[in-house]
């Protein structure tokens, strides 16, 4: 039905949403009630003076019952019937729906809008992601190379007689490219995992406190002696931004603070001089806690301990609450870690220290020497639930490591297929 | 009479590995690491077949089989695309620009030997 067919529908539907019945209309425009409802149901034409004076008792311009205000609904109509990729049987009559059932024509549209404009949001962010510079780059060098390796392996293995040049080329070749293979996907496994550049953390509390701590080494040598305050570091720090990173930087520093009280630098470095590096030994000459000691060791300097340390703490909810990344171990960026750290372990057995030797994927991959343990946050009262954190020391160069336990970073970009703990697929395949 | 293939790619262990499988299949190969001159490469060489990477410097494979596509005698030429973008999109793009097969990276050498010789019988030389 064309459009302008369609006045008395629209007249109708104006007298409907005023509430007038039709009588009183009829009245109003002096024609008899009867004549009326042959207008509204389109069976009589109108125009001219009449129109005018009906669109005057309904308090709109002419043109919008004439012309409806749907020619944009009906644009939109189409546009929504030629996007469902279905054939429309009605569309002839796309015309008819929108001047009978306005109301519920303005939701298909307004859905369609939505639907393009959602679409609109998916493809930016997908751009975005499939086009990132440094994923795509570290990504297209990985595959490249592999493909390099795969067909000059191939050769090796599978040309019977193969003339000495070629064959020293080829391992020449697969040589090199398995150093760039090595290299590559270390760039892209810390590109994804651990990336350590400062500005790329801005914006996350937790980021942005994690890395105002990288930038000091995790060391803080004015609360070691006292010569300020948590506050006083965090007030002009230009590398925590907002009022909740500055926070989550304090209550850290508050902890550091109360872990070197507990342990001095001097008498903590003797100790550790003369009978090595020995936490629950050393819980028991500070007399503090276990959880202190493994907080404290790793924020000692590198010459202090001898070696290189990490260290993670979580909540019980398992989410990681404070990185302090050692070379080799990954620690993922965004989402849930390993589940069989020892960090885990410990948090189901608070307070029972869990000391294992551990190796991440990869051929070259070094064991590291885990201690960890789980400790109440605070004293419940009777009928409260307690609260646990966990924390875990990462000592590289594990010693006695004859079968240490193999653990990943996440399953997301952990090789090994066959784990009991896995919750999702991997990106990797085993022994990648 | 010898079949000829133009190689452009610019990872060059990897136009090591194939140019020695080709030239073993009977091939002799031509290749050149360079997007900017590859046309004009293909153009004088006049070979049987290109094999192409995606992402080259100086101008992309697509950009070059657009352009080749534009030039009389060149239409029909047969070309072998490799890339390590193996999406949906990617394929798309690159059958819209007129590229004649999509072979996504790490192949195997069987499957780069294949889509050579199918290639080749199908442009009526073989």
């Amino acid at each position: 039905m064309a459009r302008d067919t369609l006045t008395g529908s629209r007249i109708r539907e104006r007298r409907l949403i005023l509430g007038m019945r039709q009588a009183e209309l009829a009245r109003e425009a002096g024609i008899s009630a009867s004549y009326l409802n042959l207008i509204e149901h389109n069976r009589r034409r109108i125009g001219g003076k009449l129109l005018v004076g009906i669109a005057g008792v309904l308090g709109v311009e002419p043109s919008m019952l004439s012309e409806g205000a749907e020619a944009a609904l009906i644009s939109t109509l189409r546009e929504a019937a030629a996007d469902s990729g279905v054939p429309v049987a009605e569309l002839d009559r796309v015309d008819e729906f929108a001047g009978r059932f306005p109301g519920w024509a303005e939701v298909l549209a307004a859905g369609h809008r939505r639907i393009a404009t959602l679409e609109r949001t998916v493809e930016t962010l997908s751009d975005r992601l499939t086009h990132d510079p440094n994923l795509a780059a570290s990504v297209h060098e990985v595959l490249s190379t592999a493909a390099a390796i795969r067909s000059t392996a191939s050769i090796l293995a599978e040309t019977g007689e193969l003339e000495p040049e070629w064959r020293d080329r080829f391992h020449k070749n697969l040589n090199q490219d398995s150093l760039r293979l090595s290299e590559s996907s270390r760039a892209l496994v810390s590109f994804l995992d651990e990336d350590g550049s400062g500005a790329d953390r801005r914006g996350m509390p937790q980021e942005e406190s994690e890395a105002f701590f990288q930038g000091n080494g995790f060391h803080f040598p004015a609360l070691e002696d006292g010569s300020a305050t948590p506050e006083d570091l965090v007030r002009d720090e230009p590398d925590l931004t907002g009022e909740a990173a500055r926070s989550l930087a304090q209550a850290a520093l508050a902890q550091y603070q109360s872990d070197a009280r507990a342990m001095p630098l001097q008498a903590l470095e003797q100790e550790i001089s003369a009978n090595g590096i020995n936490p629950v030994a050393l819980a028991g000459r500070f007399n503090c806690g276990l959880p202190a000691v493994l907080r404290r060791l790793a924020a000692l300097p590198e010459e202090v301990l001898g070696q290189e340390a990490g260290l993670v703490i979580c909540d019980a909810s398992g989410t990681l609450l404070f990185r302090k990344p050692v070379t080799g171990f990954a620690m993922p960026r965004f989402g849930a870690s390993c589940p069989l750290w020892p960090l885990f372990t410990a948090l189901v057995s608070p307070n029972v220290p869990v000391r294992r030797n551990v190796v991440q994927h990869g051929r070259n991959a070094a064991a590291f020497d885990c201690m960890a343990t789980a400790w109440m946050l605070k004293q419940p009262d009777f009928g409260e639930d307690p609260l646990y954190r966990a924390v875990m020391l990462i000592l590289p160069g594990a010693k006695d490591a004859q079968d240490p336990q193999p653990v990943g970073a996440s399953c997301r970009i952990c090789p090994r297929q066959a784990c009991l703990a896995r919750r999702e697929p991997s990106i990797l395949k085993e022994e990648f | 009479m010898g079949r000829h293939v133009v190689l452009i790619e610019d990872e060059p262990n990897i136009t090591e590995a194939i140019r020695f499988l080709l030239m073993r299949d009977g091939w002799s190969v031509d290749a050149h690491t360079d997007g900017a001159t590859a046309v004009e490469v293909i153009r004088d060489a006049g070979p049987d077949l290109v094999i192409l990477d995606l992402m080259l410097p100086g101008k992309s494979g697509l950009e070059i089989v657009r352009e080749l596509r534009a030039e009389d005698g060149l239409q029909a030429l047969p070309v072998l695309m490799l890339t390590a973008r193996g999406q949906m999109r990617d394929r798309e793009m690159a059958e819209k620009a007129g590229v004649t097969r999509f072979m996504t990276k790490p192949f195997s050498n069987a499957e780069v030997l294949t889509a050579v010789r199918d290639l080749h019988a199908q442009a009526g030389q073989g």
